[in-house]
Order: structure tokens, then sequence, then C-alpha cells
């Protein structure tokens, strides 16, 4: 079976063709680097996505801190992940890097604040 | 009055990189003024992720590329004035900004202008109808939904599919909104096919091309909002209207090189760009007076921004250091199909990078940049899109010192 991916694994955004045959890649042409093959690999098999938003700061200088996850999750537990990130909240101060959420549902990944919130 | 080497005016990631280089290149006298309360600049609202794959080779949230930026000024103590707003700059490089210590008033040897884009409003693509709240700019929803813990609305439309457009669209679903579809005037996106893919199909939410808002409806608040296809001519065909009930209408229209302090120091106008002219040392047709980052030239990805300012800093750092740099009398233009070329002067005679984007989606081109008759250079593309700027960087070595240069696109 032929099928067309958008590569998202960098801000080139190849186009590829990859020839598949069930979980398998066949045969893959577009991608400019390795990572295209990676991602389309990866795609057939399970969708792996990052996501980012905020938890709510108690005392802080500002009423949110952005966070990430380390790695990303299965495509399908994002609305899960995020209605574990949402019961959060913090207390000022906190620190970029902290661990939020650490194995967030038992997965590989942390939840991680990206933003230093200083104390009000 | 105050006499400084260097005046940055904006602390976003063209102010600081550049600060950060300047500094390197060994000028101590710097001072960054910043409008808002800290720097960082829009980053600091930009919380998804995907930033800095150029620049540090791991992709990262906009606070955080920024962060890396504002901390290593502050290991240089490099000065960063914050909630101080420039007012004037005049074409001898004096500076005067309105801050809690009073009125400024700075001599710079070097005026680095950094102070980024704005966003196309609806003022400036006239839709027809009433004026009810829910018509927000994608940067102002993103503001109130990422700095200040404020939902926008519940039921949404987006209008244009610009970047910061579509990374809403997705940041309004995970908030529990319905984004209703995504509606592009063009027959094209106009962000980047990763975005059309990991924001709106992982999403399910539809992307419209070729149509447009024809009508904004609602007393107080948004109530709905009528689409149309566009033609060939971007007019609305009649007979093609769809009524959406909404509360919010997200506008994604464009951004536009924020310079109304460069106008002011007698900069000359690039209507490409709408950002300054600048010659190949980002220097402006004011001597001393520089520009860098989405000022000059919106860009696609902040990781140029950031290469820009610093190589803008190679200019400035010899301008302060030797009072001027050599003549830039070339000319650099593009044919029809090229648009946002810059710069638009250079020497011939030192290397030289030429960034710039095509007009329309092009498969299967080549671009070439040629003096006269000669093809310098020959770069060949299987996909050019108006989303990603393209940079050829030249050597001094293959450059004609007396022949200007063109930009074609060959398909």
């Amino acid at each position: 079976m032929l099928r067309e991916f958008t590569c998202i694994m960098c801000p080139q955004g190849c186009d590829i063709q990859a020839e598949l045959e069930g979980n398998k890649v066949i045969s893959i042409s577009g991608n400019k680097c390795p990572r295209g093959k990676e991602y389309v690999t990866q795609e057939i098999k399970n969708p792996m996505r990052n996501i980012a938003t905020s938890v709510l700061v108690d005392g802080g200088e500002l009423p949110l801190a952005s966070v990430r996850l380390t790695k990303p999750v299965p495509k399908d537990c994002i609305f899960p992940v995020m209605a574990e990130i949402k019961k959060v909240r913090l207390a000022a101060p906190v620190q970029e890097g902290d661990v939020v959420i650490s194995h967030v549902l038992g997965l590989d990944s942390d939840v991680i604040a990206t933003k230093t919130v200083g104390v009000r | 009055m105050r006499q400084t080497d260097a005046v940055i005016i904006g602390g976003g990631p063209a102010g600081l990189a550049a600060a950060i280089e300047l500094r390197r290149k060994g000028i101590e006298d710097i001072l960054i003024l910043e409008r808002e309360k800290k720097p960082g600049g829009i980053l600091r609202q930009c919380i998804h992720d995907g930033f800095g794959l150029t620049r540090f080779g791991e992709t990262l949230s906009g606070p955080e590329y920024a962060s890396r930026f504002v901390r290593r000024a502050q290991e240089l103590d490099i000065p960063c004035m914050t909630d101080t707003t420039v007012l004037e700059v005049t074409p001898d490089r004096r500076v005067y900004a309105s801050s809690s210590e009073g009125l400024l008033e700075i001599q710079a040897k070097a005026v680095i202008l950094a102070m980024g884009c704005r966003e196309r409003t609806r003022g400036a693509i006239s839709i027809p109808g009433t004026r009810p709240a829910g018509v927000y700019t994608a940067g102002v929803a993103q503001a109130y939904i990422n700095l200040k813990n404020k939902m926008v609305g519940k039921r949404v439309v987006i209008l244009g599919s610009g970047d910061i457009g579509m990374i809403m669209a997705r940041r309004m679903t995970l908030e529990g909104a319905k984004v209703l579809g995504v509606f592009e005037i063009q027959p094209y996106p106009s962000g980047l096919p990763r975005n059309v893919e990991q924001c709106l199909n992982d999403y399910q939410i539809p992307l419209y091309l070729s149509h447009s808002v024809t009508e904004i409806r609602g007393r107080d608040r948004l109530e709905s909002v009528v689409v149309s296809q566009v033609d060939e001519h971007l007019s609305p065909i009649p007979g093609t209207e769809k009524e959406y009930a909404c509360d919010t209408l997200i506008l994604s229209v464009g951004l536009i090189p924020e310079n109304e302090l460069t106008w002011m120091a007698g900069a000359k106008e690039d209507l490409g760009t709408r950002g300054p002219v600048v010659d190949e040392h980002y220097q402006t047709t004011v001597p001393g007076i520089f520009a860098a980052g989405n000022v000059l030239h919106v860009h696609d990805l902040v990781d140029f921004v950031s290469l820009e300012a610093e190589a803008l800093a190679d200019g400035a750092a010899r301008f302060i250091q030797e009072g001027a740099l050599p003549a830039c009398p070339l000319t650099v233009k593009g044919d029809s199909l090229v648009g946002q070329l810059i710069p638009g002067r250079c020497s011939g005679q030192e290397d030289v990078t030429i960034s710039f984007r095509v007009r329309r989606p092009l498969k299967n081109c080549s671009i070439e940049v040629c003096q006269g008759e000669k093809v310098i250079r020959r770069v060949r593309k299987p996909k050019a899109l108006p989303a990603e700027m393209i940079q050829i960087s030249l050597k001094a070595e293959e450059l004609n010192p007396n022949e200007d240069l063109e930009v074609k696109v060959v398909c």
C-alpha cells in the first residue's frame, strides 16, 4: 500500500511517500534525512506526539507556568495527559526544568516546567 | 546625556542575540531597552515546542529558547532596562525612552533595531459586519491563554492559516474549545506543512483553502461569521456563503514589521518586506543604525532570527570600532516570483547571505543568483513554499564587485 506523510520532525516538513506492508516500511522516498524514516515507522505503529500547556501557580509573579513533556506520548493519550496536568497546582517559586509530574499516567515521559515563575 | 556604544531596542530573540554577540566581539558598553516587564519577547507566550532544532539540535519550547539567551546576557552582565518604551530615535543615533527612572536620553555610537513585528488586525483586512467582542488576533488570544490564564471562547473559527493561527487551533482544542475550521483565502496554507499536520490534522480540524470570512455578526458578543469561497482573484463568489455559529473569531492573517521608530530615524523602507532597506551588514540607509529579526522581515523560525542578529553584531561591532563600514554600491533584487528579499544592497567584496521567500508554492524549480548574464549560484528545489524562508550564502570570491545581483526563480 502506498501512503503519503508530512514529516513533523523538523520545520522542513518533507512530503514522504512510503510503500507499506502492514506495519512494515518496504520503501520510502521524499525524506531528506533518516528522521523521516523513523517518523513513518513510528507513525504506522503508534503515532507519538508532544504537547505543551500550562499549570496554575499560587503566589507567583505570573498566574501560570508553561509545561511540556520530556518525550512524546501516544497520540491517543493526549487528552488523558491534559486532564492529569489540569489537576496540578504549583506553589511559587517554580524553576524551569522542575518535574511537575513524573511518568505521567505511567508513561515514559515527565511533565516539566518550561518557565521560571518567581514569588509575587 | 548618557553615552553608550550600542543601544539595542527590544529584548526579544533578536536583541538578546545581538547583545551577546556584540559583547563577544569586545563591545563593552551595551544597553538593551525592553518595553515589557521581562526580556524574551514573543517567545514568552509561545509555549509549544519546536524551537531550537537548528541552533541547539534539540526541540525546546519558546520560553526555554528565550531563557538560554536571557541567562547568557545576564552572565555577561549586559544591562537590560525593562518597562522602558523607546519614544524616538534620531538620525544621529540619539535614543529617547520613557522608563520608571523618567525620560532617558542616550547618545549611542550604534543603534540596533530589534522591535519585532505585530499582527495584522481586522481593520487591516476590512471584514464587513458588526463590532462585537470575541474577535482576536491569534497572538492576543495566545497571550490571554498562555500568560493570563483567560480562555477566550468555546466555539471558534480561525481566519488565516498562519503558523500562530494553526498553533492556536490546537491550543484551544486542548483547552476544551471546539474549533470549527481554519479558513484560508489563498489556495495554499500560509504556515508550515508540519503545522497543518500536527496542529490541524491530528485534531481533525478542517482546513478550507480559497475561503474567507465575509461578514461578522453579533451585537455584544460574536454570534456567527459568514464564510465564502473566493475565486482566483481572491474575490468572494456570490452564492457560496455559509454561516457558522461561533463566539470567537481568531485572525492569523499576517505579520508586519514594527518600524515606527525606524522611519522616525529616517531609514528608507523596503516595500517588499515592509521593513527597512539594509545592506549586507544589516545597516539601514542611516549610518550606524542596524536592524535584524522580525523588524527587518518576518521569519519562519526563531533560530534564523538569532543567526541574523549575530551577523548584524559583526557589522555593528566594526562600525563602533572603526567608525564606518565599507560602501555597498550593488543592489540585490528578485524577480516577480521572489519576495521579502534581504539585503537590498551589498558590497560585492565580502561574503553575503541572501534571504527571501517564493511568492507562491513551486515544485521542481531552480533558484539562480545572477550578476548580469552570469549565473553565480544555482540551487535546485524540489519544493518551495511561501511559508519557508530560503537562504543562500555566497562567498566573496564568487562575486563580481562591479555588477548588481538578481535572484531568479526558474520553473
